[in-house]
């Protein structure tokens, strides 16, 4: 395959980015869109240019590293995948591309391609975790869970934290992933103690990140590459408005 | 009570808190949307109908004020949450994509700012045109039975069409708004389901219909020659 390649380049976070233009030849079918960045690369460094970063780690699918807006959609517009498990087949011979960085404020350019995603680990250091020690393994059934809030809270805990959200929505909005942890944690027995203090610290920290606010519009859910459901920010709406009134009324 | 009210103060700073105070106020003026129409369609019934209601409206004057005090607190917070929370979107988002692509995000969705740019300037001119009466001399309208003359003062105010097209542009922008905006209502109270998601969004559409149909049939029939007298 031969294609055209306008990609985002931007030395470090304080200089001005802008769009390159790299033509991709020989590009097997089969290759994933970042072996396809692999191979543009080798032929960067053999002219003696500077390789386009880019995040990447499992290739499969599963840690959230990998990012890339690829013609304006996070991941690619092939639904519920990564950018990893994009595959070259899904474009047409003579294409352009467009390769941009996941955009928004609190997640600001490294380099290139790279974005800073740490307000995520921030968020769920505000309260993404259960504060009990669970020890070791408990025996199977000892803490009986209702079917259904174990599927959805597994549905919850499949977020691998991407970014994708933040990155397809007009406002920049955290929602859905704030909304999957809680709801990952909320649904369960563990994590049921800290449940209005989890939801109030989370969303209070990531307001104070720069994230934007919902508008409604589920471009998040549409991206997602784990399906996360829209609905689980219906749900924080709704535990955030009731903790709040039980905080005021103590 | 201070932890109260700084809970409050909080929650109203929060991205959350905002967009329930956006959803909340939307909900009255949906609310007041329908009652308004019902009333406005006794002009279908005949001058004595739609005169007489009127008078009853205005009998009531302490009731009316605070019906009417507690839209305009409504629409107040409704637009200035909005504008608080676009410019907090636009801060956020930053650097815009060069390919920009919408995968899911209705029209309606994407445009609520300026339909309800528009909407606010209709407000503005309805108020005026029917209610101040300002520029017009409906005032001095008075029928037989010596009440407001109402049914002449909508037969004289739609005869004029670009009046009547403006209002029915209007109508048409409300209800674009009001397409995205009901099911956002109970998204945004935390008060949708899985299983009631397709009822509440059909819900939407049908009641934005209803009041697009019910709003435009008084300047499409007094235009018509339908109401007349």
């Amino acid at each position: 395959m031969k294609l055209t390649l306008k990609v985002w380049r931007q030395h470090d976070p304080s200089s001005e980015g802008s769009i390159e233009t790299y033509e991709a030849n020989d590009i097997p079918e089969e290759a994933s869109f970042l072996e396809m960045l692999d191979i543009v690369n080798n032929g960067i460094i053999e002219d003696g240019g500077d390789p386009i970063a880019f995040d990447h780690d499992c290739r499969e699918g599963i840690c959230g590293a990998c990012s890339l807006t690829i013609n304006g959609v996070p991941h690619g517009k092939e639904s519920a995948i990564t950018t990893c498990q994009l595959h070259m087949r899904k474009f047409s011979d003579g294409d352009t591309i467009f390769i941009e960085p996941f955009r928004a404020k609190a997640f600001p350019v490294i380099r290139d391609l790279v974005v800073d995603r740490s307000s995520f680990d921030r968020i769920i250091e505000s309260g993404g975790y259960v504060s009990i020690r669970t020890g070791s393994a408990v025996d199977a059934n000892s803490m009986p869970i209702q079917k259904d809030d174990a599927d959805t809270a597994f549905d919850a805990a499949t977020c691998i934290g991407c970014g994708a959200c933040v990155a397809a929505c007009k406002n920049a909005s955290a929602m859905l992933f704030v909304s999957a942890k809680a709801k990952h944690l909320n649904s369960l027995p563990q994590g049921q103690p800290e449940k209005d203090r989890r939801v109030l610290k989370m969303v209070e920290q990531m307001d104070k990140e720069g994230f934007g606010n919902c508008t409604n519009q589920y471009e998040c859910e549409a991206v997602c590459p784990k399906s996360i459901k829209s609905e689980f920010i219906s749900e924080l709406n709704r535990q955030y408005a009731a903790a709040t009134i039980k905080e005021a009324i103590g | 009570m201070n932890l109260t009210a700084n809970s409050f103060i909080k929650f109203y700073g929060s991205s959350i808190g905002k967009k329930v105070i956006v959803a909340l106020t939307g909900l009255a003026l949906i609310g007041f949307l329908l009652g308004h129409m019902i009333g406005n369609l006794k002009v279908f019934a005949g001058p004595d109908k739609i005169n007489a209601y009127a008078a009853w409206l205005h009998s009531m004057p302490s009731l009316l004020w605070m019906a009417r005090i507690g839209l305009i607190v409504c629409f107040v917070l409704h637009i200035y949450t909005t504008i608080r929370l676009v410019l907090e979107n636009r801060s956020a988002k930053g650097n815009r994509y060069s390919a920009n692509a919408t995968v899911k995000a209705s029209g309606a969705s994407r445009t609520m700012f300026w339909s309800g740019v528009i909407i606010l300037s209709f407000v503005i001119y309805h108020i005026l045109h029917f209610t101040a009466r300002i520029g017009n001399d409906y005032d001095g309208y008075i029928d037989a039975s010596g009440r407001h003359d109402v049914f002449r003062m909508v037969v004289d105010g739609f005869s004029w069409w670009p009046a009547s097209l403006f209002y029915i542009i209007s109508m048409s922008l409300l209800c674009w708004h009001l397409s995205h905006g009901f099911a956002s209502v109970f998204q945004t109270l935390g008060l949708r389901t899985e299983r009631t998601w397709g009822l509440i969004k059909a819900t939407g559409y049908a009641y934005s219909s209803i009041i697009f149909i019910g709003n435009c049939s008084i300047p499409v029939s007094v235009l018509a020659g339908w109401i007349t007298y």
